[in-house]
C-alpha cells in the first residue's frame, strides 16, 4: 500500500500554472525522487505534500491523512527539510535538535542522531558559524528529530562541495535502512541515478515519466556516443560511409559519433587503415541525463 | 512546550549582545550620568515639578520601550521570516504563532526588568519616588508595551526583510522619541508639538507614566490612545501578517 499518493494535483499562483497534473505513488521504504529543472513545480508539488499548501485541485493523501484537514497528525509524522530555511544565527547545534525534538509525541534521541549525521564535535556550535554542508546535516537532523515515518527532503545537495553531497548521499541511505520512507526533490542527475529507487521526472508541472533509474535508460534508443579528437585531422565522410554511424558531429577539434552495434570496432577500423590517432577517446553509454533529454526534449543542466 | 520556546527565546536573546545593551544599560547610563549632576534630585517647575532624576528615569523607561517595540521587535521577526525560521516551524507539530507570542513574552519581561531596575536605582542613589500611583503606573506601563509592540508587530507584518523591518522602526523611532518629550521635554514644547506628541504612542505613555510616577491618575483620554494603538495595530498585524 503507498504511503503517499498524489492524484492530479493542480496549483496555480495567479496567471502562473506551477503544477499542472502531476499523479503518483510512493511505496513504504523507498527512496522516490522527484527530477526536473528549476521551476518545474517540484517544490510546490512537496508542498502540497507537507500540508504547507493547498492544492488547487486534485487528491493528495499521505499515510491516509489529508495533509491540511489532518495538519497536526501529519507533522507528527513527516519530518520536513526545506529548500531554503535557516535556524536563528546563535542557536547552538544540541539545542537546535533537542529543542525540535520536544515538539514531537515520539522525539528520536537527540544524542544519537547528532552522533550519527557526524555533529559530535558541533555540538555547541552556533548555527552560524557552521559549513554548508554541517548545516545541511543539521537540517536533516531536525527532519528526523520526531521519528518520522517519511521524510521529504528538498534540494538537499545544493551548493555543497562534491566531498559533502556524497557524504549526505551515504547519510540518506543509512536513514532509508532504519525503514524511513524519503521523497527526495532534486535536479541534479547523480543524485537521483544514485541514490533513488524510482523517480517521477517532472517538466513544466507535468509527470513525463515514472520508472526506475535503470528503467529510464532503457527508454531511450540503445545509442552510443564517441568522442575523440583525430590527429591528423579526418574526413568526415570516411565515418558518415559506415553502417553503425548514425551522425557525426565537430567542435573545435573534438569529433562525436553516434551510433549502434560495433560503432567502436567500425570507427577504429577506419581510424587505423588511415593512421589516425584518436585521442582523448571516450565511449559514451546513454544515461540518465540521455533519458532525460528524451523524454523532456531539454537537457536539465541548461536549466540548473 | 511553549515554556521550551520561550526559554530559548530568552537565551537567544541574551546572546544577541546589542539587544540587552540597549534595553537595559542604556537607560541605566541615562539615569546614572543625569542622575549624578548637580540639582537632579531637586523638583524643576520646567519639568511639570518632577526631579531631573524622576524625569530621566521616565525617559529611560520610554526609550527602552521604543527600542524593543519599534527596532528590536520588527527586526528579529521579519528576520526570522526572511531566514524561514517561521516557515520550518510550520512543518512541525508547533504553530509559529508560539513563536511570536515567545517574543512578545521575552521583550516584555525584559520591558518590565529595565524599568524595575530604573525604579531601584532610581530611589536608592537619588531619592526618586517608587511610583505613587502604582496601580496606574503598571497599567499605563503595560498599555504602553501593548502599543508599542503592536506597532512593532504591524512593522513586521509588512517589511519585507529584517533589515527592511529594522529600517521601518527606525523611520517611527526617532520621530516618536521627538514627539514624546526625549529630546526636549514635553513642558519646554510649544503648545502645537506638546500637543501632537501627547497623541503620538510613546508620548501618551511617557506622559502617562510620569503621571503616575508623580501620584496623579493618568487621564483615560490618554489611556484610549494607547488602546487605540495598541488595537488597531494589532489588528492591522494579524490581518496582514505573512509567514512566508
Amino acid at each position: 500500500m503507498p504511503v503517499i499518493e498524489v492524484t492530479n494535483l493542480h496549483k496555480r499562483y495567479g496567471d502562473t500554472v506551477a503544477v499542472d497534473d502531476v499523479s503518483f505513488s510512493v511505496e513504504e521504504g523507498e527512496i522516490f525522487g522527484i527530477l526536473g529543472p528549476n521551476g518545474a513545480g517540484k517544490t510546490t508539488t512537496v508542498e502540497c505534500v507537507e500540508g504547507l499548501r493547498a492544492p488547487d485541485r486534485g487528491r493528495v493523501s499521505v499515510l491516509g491523512l489529508d495533509p491540511r484537514r489532518d495538519r497536526a497528525e501529519l507533522t507528527q509524522r513527516v519530518g520536513v527539510q526545506l529548500q531554503q530555511s535557516d535556524l536563528p544565527e546563535k542557536m547552538k547545534v544540541a539545542e537546535a535538535i533537542a529543542l525540535y525534538g520536544s515538539f514531537y509525541r515520539r522525539p528520536a534521541d537527540g544524542e544519537r542522531l547528532i552522533d550519527e549525521l557526524g555533529l559530535g564535535g558541533k555540538r555547541d556550535t552556533r548555527f552560524g558559524k557552521l559549513s554548508g554542508g554541517q548545516k545541511q546535516r543539521v537540517s536533516i537532523a531536525l527532519a528526523l528529530a520526531g521519528s518520522p515515518e517519511i521524510a521529504v527532503l528538498d534540494e538537499l545537495t545544493t551548493g555543497l562541495d562534491p566531498q559533502a553531497r556524497r557524504d549526505t548521499w551515504r547519510l540518506i541511505e543509512q536513514v532509508r535502512d532504519r525503514g524511513v520512507t524519503i521523497l527526495l526533490v532534486t535536479h541534479f542527475m547523480e543524485e537521483a541515478e544514485r541514490l533513488c529507487d524510482r523517480i517521477a521526472v517532472i517538466d513544466s508541472g507535468r509527470v513525463v515519466a515514472v520508472d526506475t533509474p535503470a528503467g529510464l535508460v532503457s527508454r531511450v534508443d540503445p545509442e552510443q556516443r564517441i568522442r575523440f579528437r583525430p590527429s591528423p585531422a579526418l574526413d568526415d565522410r570516411l565515418l558518415k560511409e559506415l553502417p553503425e554511424v548514425h551522425t557525426v558531429t565537430r567542435s573545435g577539434d573534438q569529433l562525436t559519433v553516434t551510433g549502434t552495434g560495433g560503432l567502436l570496432q567500425a570507427v577504429t577500423s577506419v581510424l587505423a587503415r588511415n593512421d589516425i590517432i584518436a585521442a582523448d577517446l571516450r565511449v559514451e553509454q546513454t544515461s540518465l541525463d540521455d533519458a532525460f533529454v528524451a523524454l523532456t526534449g531539454r537537457s536539465i543542466a541548461q536549466e540548473a | 512546550m511553549f515554556a521550551r520556546i520561550t526559554l530559548m527565546e530568552f537565551r537567544l536573546t541574551l546572546r544577541e549582545l546589542v539587544v540587552p545593551l540597549f534595553v537595559l544599560v542604556l537607560p541605566i547610563g541615562l539615569l546614572l550620568g543625569f542622575g549624578f549632576q548637580p540639582g537632579s534630585r531637586r523638583p524643576d517647575a520646567d519639568l511639570g515639578g518632577q526631579t531631573g532624576a524622576a524625569y530621566i528615569a521616565a525617559i529611560g523607561a520610554g526609550i527602552c520601550l521604543a527600542i524593543l517595540g519599534l527596532s528590536v521587535l520588527p527586526a528579529a521577526l521579519a528576520g526570522y521570516r526572511e531566514k524561514g525560521v517561521l516557515r520550518r516551524l510550520a512543518t512541525t507539530p508547533v504553530r509559529p504563532v508560539y513563536l511570536l507570542a515567545a517574543q512578545i513574552v521575552v521583550y516584555a519581561a525584559a520591558a518590565l526588568f529595565t524599568v524595575a531596575v530604573l525604579i531601584v536605582l532610581g530611589d536608592v542613589l537619588f531619592g526618586t519616588p517608587v511610583p505613587k500611583a502604582f496601580p496606574a503606573f503598571l497599567g499605563t506601563l503595560l498599555l504602553g508595551i501593548a502599543a508599542l509592540f503592536a506597532i512593532g508587530l504591524l512593522v513586521a507584518a509588512v517589511a519585507p526583510s529584517g533589515k527592511a523591518g529594522q529600517a521601518i522602526g527606525m523611520i517611527l523611532f526617532f520621530p516618536n522619541l521627538f514627539l514624546g518629550g526625549v529630546y526636549i521635554p514635553r513642558e519646554a514644547m510649544p503648545a502645537v508639538l506638546r500637543h501632537i506628541g501627547d497623541y503620538s504612542p510613546l508620548g501618551a505613555t511617557l506622559k502617562t507614566m510620569r503621571d503616575a510616577w508623580m501620584g496623579t491618575d493618568p487621564r483615560g483620554t490618554q489611556l484610549a490612545i494607547m488602546a487605540a494603538y495598541a488595537v488597531v495595530a494589532g489588528v492591522a498585524a494579524t490581518k496582514l501578517f505573512r509567514w512566508e
